[in-house]
């Protein structure tokens, strides 16, 4: 198989029909909290989008360059987390000093990722799923921007279906939390249809 | 009571981790999908749990306040790291089937949660108490939602078929959706009979720990609105 389809099929499974939020539940916090306005939701899923391809990146630069050398592949954990963390922190002084434009856009959302499991799992897939080499190291980074503009689809998706709720007059037990978990869960029926396209 | 007997129950039946402060979301809705899952993921959260507390409770005099939360993180880490190799060399059935979620028990936020709002206050005896009792009440809670997903989606508990033959499984309930279906309807019902539970405004925000002990609204918009709007 070649090359670009090989990309193409990882951006399409991560992005789509593996959903990381739908089917995977990962970053089910911020999927929640952060989905009641399209405004904020749109907001939160291009940080994600941001901080998930910058990790990538940085993540399998420092598994390919140093953890798997060296044999310390058993302290991947313990180093992305810590790098995750770092990274965040370094992008946000970073956009508040230099891009002030993006800073204010995105600004607010960063601290809310440090916590967010989507980029840790990503991270760690990326390693179970074996890529490695220069190869490796694109379908890595394909595989992240996937993951992410999945979790943007689904957040921005909730947020707008949410917007449309908010006037309905919904049973007093499902009001809040409830409504929202029903609602997530029909559009992960949805997503089920996708699992048709690889 | 007892102190220590105290935070078993607190942490079993009066904070239970899930039922009532509604932490730790990702795994629920992930590993639940059978009662063995279930059990097998609330154990190993459970050993990080104790151990994350006894080991942060010891080190608390110790560890200066500005780098607490990178400490506990690594405290924790290393935890997780030991559990995974556990799991991957004695129960390879069970680490295939958690896969991912296991290396992400180090998100979870009822192990820093408690890190934070108990270990870092209390002794090295209680702090283990209640990691003993947050870990029971989580394993207790994942146990109960994964026997009734297998029960409805596969007409089995622990493997062990308890349905008349007639019964056709919903295999719904144990895919994606069904994850959400079920803590929806335990979210409603918790509104219903107005049970204490983070999500429905019942828990006082004092008593709310680590990430003010609400999922649902920890990464909260309104912080985040409030926030965009102050600037």
């Amino acid at each position: 198989m070649s090359g670009i389809t090989q990309l193409l099929i990882i951006a399409i499974s991560s992005a789509l029909v593996s959903n990381v939020v739908l089917s995977q539940f990962l970053g089910i916090c911020s999927f929640v909290g952060v989905s009641k306005k399209v405004e904020t939701a749109a907001g939160m899923g291009g940080a994600v989008i941001f901080v998930i391809t910058i990790a990538c990146v940085v993540a399998n630069l420092i598994y390919q360059l140093i953890l798997y050398p060296l044999n310390l592949d058993y302290l991947r954990t313990i180093v992305f987390i810590l790098v995750i963390a770092a990274l965040v922190q370094i992008v946000e002084m970073f956009l508040h000093k230099c891009m002030v434009s993006l800073y204010n856009a995105l600004g607010v959302f960063l601290p809310l990722i440090t916590t967010n499991c989507a980029v840790l799992g990503v991270a760690i897939t990326n390693v179970t799923n074996g890529y490695t080499g220069v190869f490796g190291f694109v379908e890595s980074v394909v595989n992240g921007i996937g993951t992410a503009i999945g979790y943007t689809i689904a957040i921005v998706l909730l947020a707008g279906i949410r917007e449309r709720i908010e006037g309905n007059d919904i049973p007093y037990s499902f009001q809040g939390s409830p409504i929202v978990l029903v609602t997530t869960g029909l559009m992960a029926i949805a997503f089920f249809g996708f699992s048709g396209l690889l | 009571m007892n102190k220590y007997l105290e935070r078993i129950y607190n942490g079993l039946w009066k904070e239970n981790p899930i039922f009532v402060q509604m932490l730790g979301l990702c795994p629920t809705l992930a590993v639940t999908t059978s009662a063995i899952n279930g059990l097998g993921m609330g154990l190993s959260s459970t050993a990080v749990l104790i151990g994350a507390n006894i080991v942060i409770s010891a080190l608390r005099h110790v560890i200066p306040d500005g780098v607490r939360l990178p400490a506990e993180i690594v405290v924790v880490a290393s935890l997780v790291t030991v559990v995974d190799m556990l799991m991957e060399g004695f129960t390879p059935a069970l680490y295939s089937s958690l896969g991912l979620y296991i290396p992400l028990i180090v998100v979870n936020c009822i192990i820093l949660g408690r890190a934070e709002a108990y270990a870092m206050k209390n002794s090295v005896l209680l702090s283990a108490c209640d990691g003993i009792g947050m870990g029971l009440g989580f394993t207790v809670a994942l146990v109960l939602i994964g026997s009734f997903r297998e029960l409805l989606g596969a007409g089995t508990i622990f493997d062990i078929t308890v349905t008349p033959s007639f019964y056709t499984p919903m295999s719904l309930f144990i895919l994606a959706p069904g994850a959400f279906f079920v803590l929806a309807m335990l979210t409603a019902l918790q509104n219903r009979l107005k049970m204490p539970c983070a999500t429905n405004g019942s828990v006082p925000e004092e008593e709310r720990v680590g990430c003010a002990g609400d999922c649902a609204s920890c990464a909260g918009h309104d912080k985040v609105m409030a926030e965009k709007e102050g600037k």
